[in-house]
Order: structure tokens, then C-alpha cells, then sequence
């Protein structure tokens, strides 16, 4: 198949998607019939919104005064001296209201939504992030909400699905599967198809049929946009290399997508190496499978021999997922961005490395992504610079961290 | 003509409609699914569904779900369905075999390579739930160069505008998904049924079949008459997963009351 970069990108590696929402050969639109014609009118109400200044407007002053962008960018000067390399700065948008990215995408969607008449939201979680910022911006403008979470992931992240309730929204905990965020999607698509008429689905993460993918990333591009101003503040220059944490890959994506054309800059992407790739058990789509259709779009999976998908494993329930945006599946193939990984035990010592250097306590999510860091910085001279997207906050993680500490609480 | 036209014109000099019966394969084992396919004809099948497993099924009841989680559980593999058709049609040419699944397995079996298999097996229709119109380029010369019908999918919320671009092409039979929903939880009403066909029929001559939420021989019947087929899957799935032992083995006399019951379904098609 065509791996090549579309014609109308040949100048830029930005313009994607194509019309049929391919980013070379990945992405599309693989939904059943009956959601078609809503996904359609997604895309055509995304593009009209894209274009209004009233929407774009709309968009910047919740954005500023209710989610509090623009997030600040921190030089992490302990942590720098600490591995002894380059400069390693951070993206907070764990400063964000509801705790992560995350409500960048889900202001941009209810304002979309509300945009096109719909009466209720629906939800698909992992950690319970994505849950709990459509929950709020639900609450904000008074609009039904229900989110649906698998049960594992209720269990280990109880104090979101808390947070979720507490904020008015009904969480539907999904048994099938392992009971994780892929199971919660499943889900998701399935209300979806029986309340077409007056829903709209939110989803979390740069994947899901066209228009999703862009659309999520075009809402998260405020991270990497801001950065980009803020760095050049900072150091007067853009980054040496920057780092994000990649389960669908939507805070990812909104770090990288505005440094795609600056090809000085490395990008890399941290998947969830779970046990360790080797073990099978992990949740590194691109490092450890192969591509396949799910959850509408074509991307990695990781699946058997007979195109079955197999069960993601991470420590961090928003990583773990068995698949990644579309996006993401094309800039590895065209070797833009570089993929690793970072095992879960690597990322539980990041967490309180992270904890003790800088006072932050990071989500096990980012987690993953320091993780990295802490193996690239100090091969990196010490007048280069990391910047590195610190997406969520851990206080949600508290309990899974203690349980592996060996502590009760 | 193919064994799907040459079957609903055969039903239309006899003057009614098919029941097109469904089976998940290797539910819950291999032999109990080969069973319940050699005995569908007998029992007054006209064609027959197959459902592929899928561990993602997202149309999907929880009906449907449990069944297809049971069919992987046995080690089901594309190949083995493909399998399963060759030996049926050692004893039976006339009935049409349409698989339904979803795009994954196929993809990773190789989309060309699947049609031409399938074809050699005896496959007649390939029904994808998340393969529409828009994408299904990847899937049609396949099937077109091996002599197999891409089933349209056509849903309520399909509007007159997008009907044309949605039958454009198709053959075999356009299967209309007669509710906005999950298979095996809801039923159109007759009102709806009856506002529905007719707006397919002024795009498309192909026969119609009418699926989800059709369960009893009278749902059957309607079905069959107001359009040309009815699909029943999930009350048949109920019948046999209501009559799993403790191992999740079929217990004696399970398949003759699954057959039982399409025999019932296809009393009432015939009136």
C-alpha cells in the first residue's frame, strides 16, 4: 500500500488528514451504517466551527478563563542537575483544571456539541482523566452526561470515578474484556449507535473514526503552540527534543503536531513497555504490533496471528490501551517521530523521582515519559534541551503507587 | 446467477420470503456449530448467516458478545470458518452462506486472499459491520472478482440523500438494520418497518432482509412479508446459550431445539 506522504503535504507534514481522513495509509471512517451519517455531520460541523472566529473565540476564553491556559513551562533545574545533561524543561498541563490535558479536547468538543444541538454526552475513560474533564464541562453547561470506564479500571482509579459521580455524571463500568479502556470504547460506540439522534460522543484520545483523530489534535495543538512561544521566551530558541507519553497518543499529539515542520526537533513518543516488550505484556501498539482496524480508524494493534486483538497491559490505565491514533502510525512509518518505551516499574521510579526533585507529583501516565528522560538527558550535552509534556497530575495514582511501595494506606 | 439470486428468485415464483437463520461459529465448540449449519436447511433455513468471532464486536448486543466470546474461547480461526463452509457444501449446493464479522480478522487474513478462499469454500455473501460504503474499496474488488456479494447495510438513520451512495454498486441482498441500536435489544414497530422499506425499494430491486430485533415466528413473518427475508440471531443464540451445561458444553438435544426453533421461524415465514 501507499506509504507516501499525501501531495498536498509534500511541503509540510501538518496538513493531513485527507479528505477521507487518511493520514497516509491510516485513519478513516470504519463505523457501522448507522453511525455514518453522524460522523458526517461531525466532520461537516467541525469544519464549519474550525473556520467561525465566534467559535475560535468561544473556544480561547473558556479555554483561558475556566480551564487557566496558558499552562506554565518549567524549567526543572533539580531534576537537570540531578541526571546531569541537557536542560529539561516541562509543559504543565497538569495545571489544568480537572488535573490534565485532557480538558482542552473536551471544552473544544461540548462547545461543538452544544454547536450542533445535542442534548446528552457520552464518554469512553481509562484513568478516569478524560472521564472526569467530560464530566466537568458537562456540569459547566448543565448537559446529562455518562461515561463509561472499564471495571478494572473503576477499581484502581476509584477516587475519579468519585470525582466523575460527585460532578453528576452516571459511570457505567464495562465487564467485557479485560475490562479496560478498549472494552469502555466498545462500549461507548454501542450507546452511541442506539442514541444517535440526540448524543454526541466525546472521545478522549487522538483515534475513532475521521473526524476524531484531527479534531482531537487540532484541540490538544494549544500545548505544543503555547510551548513553542514559551520556550522561545525561555531559551530564545525551540527545543533540541521533545517528549510526551503516548496511549492513544492525544497529549502527544498536541505537543508535537505544531514542531512537525521544525525538523531540527526530535520528537519522541513513550509507549507503555507494561512487564517489558518481550513479555508480551505491555501496551506499545507501534513497538510491538502491526496494523489492523479498530474503534473506527486503521492504526497498530496489537493483535494474534488471526487479526484478534490482544489485551493491553500498563500499570497506568490511561496507557493502556492495544491501539493509537492514526497519526501517530504514519510519523512512525515516515520515522518522524521515534517511538520507545518505558516499563512500568521505570515509570513507578520516575514518579518519585519526580515527586522528591521537583515537588510535582505526576500522573503514572507522564510518569512514562520522564521515565525516558531520565535515560536521554544524560546523553544529551548540557547546553541542549528537553521539553517534556508533564500531562497529568498524580493524586489519582496515589493508591496504585502505594499498593507497589508496599504500603497501606 | 448466483446461489443468493437464484434463491430469492426461486422464493418469489413460491411467493413469500426467506428466513435467514444465524450461527456464531464454534459456539460453543466446532461440533455443535456444524451441527446446528447441517441442520438449518432441513429445518426450513432459505440462506444462512455465519457469524465470524470478533473480540471487538461494537454493534454487538451482549447476546451476540457472549456468543462470539464462547467461539474464540474454542479456538475459533478465519481459516476454520472457511473450512466449515467447504464441508457444508459437500452436502448441500443450493443454500446460500453469507459470513458476517467485522473488518479485522479479514484485513490480517488479507483481503484478497479471504475472497478468493471464501469463494473457493462456497461463500456467497460477506455482510462487514464496519466496512461502509466510504472505505469499502478495500474489501470490493475482491469480492466483485471472485463472484461474491458485498451486503449493503442500510440503518435508520441512513437518510433519502445517502441511499443511492450506499446501494451504489451492491448485490445480493441489502440488509436493513431496523433499528438505531445494538443487535438483540429492541424491535421495530410495524409502523416503522413499514415507512422503511419502501424508501429502500425506490433506490434498489435487490431483495430486502430485515435484521436486529427480529425474534418470533410472527416478527418473522412481518418481516418476511413487508420486506423479502428476516435475519434471526440473537433469540436463536438465547435458545442455545439457555441450554449450556456447566462446562459451557452444548447439553444433549440443545442443537434439535435450536432447529426446533428455526423450524418455527420458518413456519411462520411460509404462513
Amino acid at each position: 500500500m501507499n506509504q507516501a506522504i499525501p501531495p498536498a503535504a509534500m511541503n509540510s507534514l501538518r496538513s493531513g488528514p485527507t479528505e477521507r481522513g487518511r493520514f497516509g495509509d491510516y485513519g478513516g471512517r470504519f463505523v457501522a451504517e448507522t453511525l455514518m451519517p453522524i460522523v458526517l455531520a461531525v466532520e461537516q460541523a467541525y469544519a464549519e466551527a474550525k473556520h467561525d472566529p465566534k467559535f475560535q473565540q468561544d473556544l480561547a476564553w473558556h479555554l483561558t478563563h475556566y480551564v487557566g491556559r496558558p499552562s506554565p513551562l518549567w524549567f526543572a533545574e533539580r531534576l537537570t542537575k540531578r541526571l546531569g545533561g541537557a536542560k529539561i524543561y516541562f509543559k504543565r498541563d497538569e495545571l489544568n483544571h480537572t488535573g490534565s490535558h485532557k480538558a482542552n479536547n473536551c471544552m473544544g468538543q461540548i462547545l461543538l456539541a452544544r454547536r450542533m444541538g445535542k442534548t446528552r454526552i457520552i464518554a469512553e475513560t481509562g484513568a478516569g482523566q478524560h472521564g472526569v474533564a467530560t464530566a466537568t464541562m458537562c456540569a459547566l453547561f448543565g448537559l446529562p452526561c455518562t461515561v463509561y470506564m472499564g471495571a478494572t479500571d473503576v477499581a484502581r482509579q476509584a477516587p475519579n470515578v468519585f470525582r466523575m459521580k460527585l460532578l453528576g455524571a452516571e459511570v457505567v463500568p464495562v465487564t467485557s474484556g479485560a475490562g479496560t479502556l478498549k472494552d469502555a470504547m466498545n462500549e461507548a460506540m454501542r450507546d452511541w449507535v442506539a442514541n444517535v439522534n440526540d448524543t454526541f460522543y466525546i472521545i478522549g484520545t487522538v483515534a475513532g473514526p475521521h473526524p476524531y483523530p484531527m479534531m482531537v489534535r487540532d484541540f490538544q495543538s494549544v500545548i505544543g503552540e503555547e510551548a513553542k512561544v514559551q520556550m522561545r521566551e525561555a531559551e530564545g530558541r525551540l527545543p533540541d527534543a521533545c517528549v510526551a507519553c503516548i496511549g492513544g497518543g492525544s497529549n502527544a499529539m498536541g505537543l508535537f503536531h505544531p514542531f512537525l515542520d521544525d525538523t531540527a526537533v526530535r520528537l519522541i513518543g513513550v509507549e507503555a513497555g507494561g512487564h517489558g516488550i518481550d513479555t508480551g505484556e505491555h501496551a506499545a501498539s507501534l513497538t510491538g504490533g502491526r496494523p489492523g482496524v479498530l474503534h473506527g480508524n486503521r492504526t497498530y494493534l496489537l493483535q494474534d496471528d488471526d487479526g484478534q486483538i490482544i489485551e493491553a497491559h500498563s500499570i497506568s490505565a490511561g496507557l493502556d490501551y492495544p491501539g493509537i491514533g492514526p497519526e501517530h502510525s504514519w510519523l512512525h512509518d515516515i520515522g518522524r517521530v521515534e517511538y520507545v518505551s518505558a516499563t512500568d516499574n521505570e515509570a513507578l521510579d520516575a514518579f518519585q523521582l519526580c515527586t522528591r526533585t521537583e515537588g510535582i507529583i505526576p500522573a503514572l501516565e507522564p510518569a512514562h515519559a520522564l521515565a525516558y528522560v531520565t535515560k536521554l538527558a544524560p546523553t544529551m550535552d548540557a547546553d541542549k534541551i528537553i521539553l517534556m509534556n508533564l500531562c497529568g497530575r498524580g493524586d489519582k495514582d496515589v493508591a496504585t503507587v502505594a499498593a507497589h511501595m508496599g504500603v497501606t494506606l | 446467477m448466483s446461489r443468493i439470486a437464484a434463491r430469492f428468485a426461486a422464493l418469489k415464483k413460491e411467493g413469500r420470503g426467506a428466513l435467514i437463520p444465524f450461527l456464531e461459529a464454534w459456539d460453543p465448540v466446532e461440533a455443535t456449530s456444524k451441527a446446528l449449519l447441517r441442520g438449518m436447511p432441513g429445518a426450513g433455513a432459505d440462506l444462512i448467516e455465519i457469524g465470524m468471532p470478533f473480540t471487538d464486536p461494537m454493534a454487538d448486543g451482549p447476546i451476540i458478545q457472549a456468543a462470539a466470546r464462547r467461539g474464540l474461547l474454542a479456538g475459533v480461526k478465519v481459516r476454520f470458518i472457511l473450512d466449515m463452509v467447504r464441508e457444508f457444501r459437500t452436502g448441500d449446493q443450493a443454500t446460500p452462506i453469507v459470513l458476517m464479522g467485522y473488518l479485522n480478522p479479514i484485513l490480517s487474513y488479507g483481503p484478497r486472499k479471504f475472497c478468493e478462499d471464501a469463494a473457493k469454500a462456497g461463500v456467497d455473501g460477506l455482510i462487514i459491520v464496519d466496512l461502509p460504503t466510504e472505505e469499502a474499496d478495500l474489501l470490493l474488488p475482491h469480492t466483485a472478482a471472485n463472484g461474491i456479494d458485498f451486503i449493503r447495510l442500510v440503518a435508520p438513520t441512513t437518510d433519502d440523500a445517502r441511499m443511492p451512495h450506499v446501494l451504489n454498486g451492491s448485490s445480493g441482498f441489502v440488509y436493513y438494520v431496523s433499528i438505531t441500536g445494538i443487535t438483540g435489544t429492541r424491535s421495530a414497530s410495524s409502523a416503522d418497518l413499514a415507512a422503511a422499506i419502501p424508501r429502500i425499494r425506490r433506490v434498489t430491486d435487490l431483495p430486502i432482509a430485515i435484521g436486529f430485533g427480529v425474534r418470533t415466528p410472527a416478527q418473522a413473518a412481518e418481516a418476511s412479508r413487508v420486506a423479502d427475508a428476516a435475519v434471526v440471531a440473537s433469540a436463536l443464540i438465547d435458545t442455545l446459550a439457555g441450554n449450556l451445561d456447566a462446562d459451557g458444553k452444548a447439553k444433549p438435544g440443545t442443537v434439535e431445539k435450536v432447529l426446533a426453533q428455526v423450524k418455527a421461524l420458518a413456519d411462520g415465514v411460509r404462513g
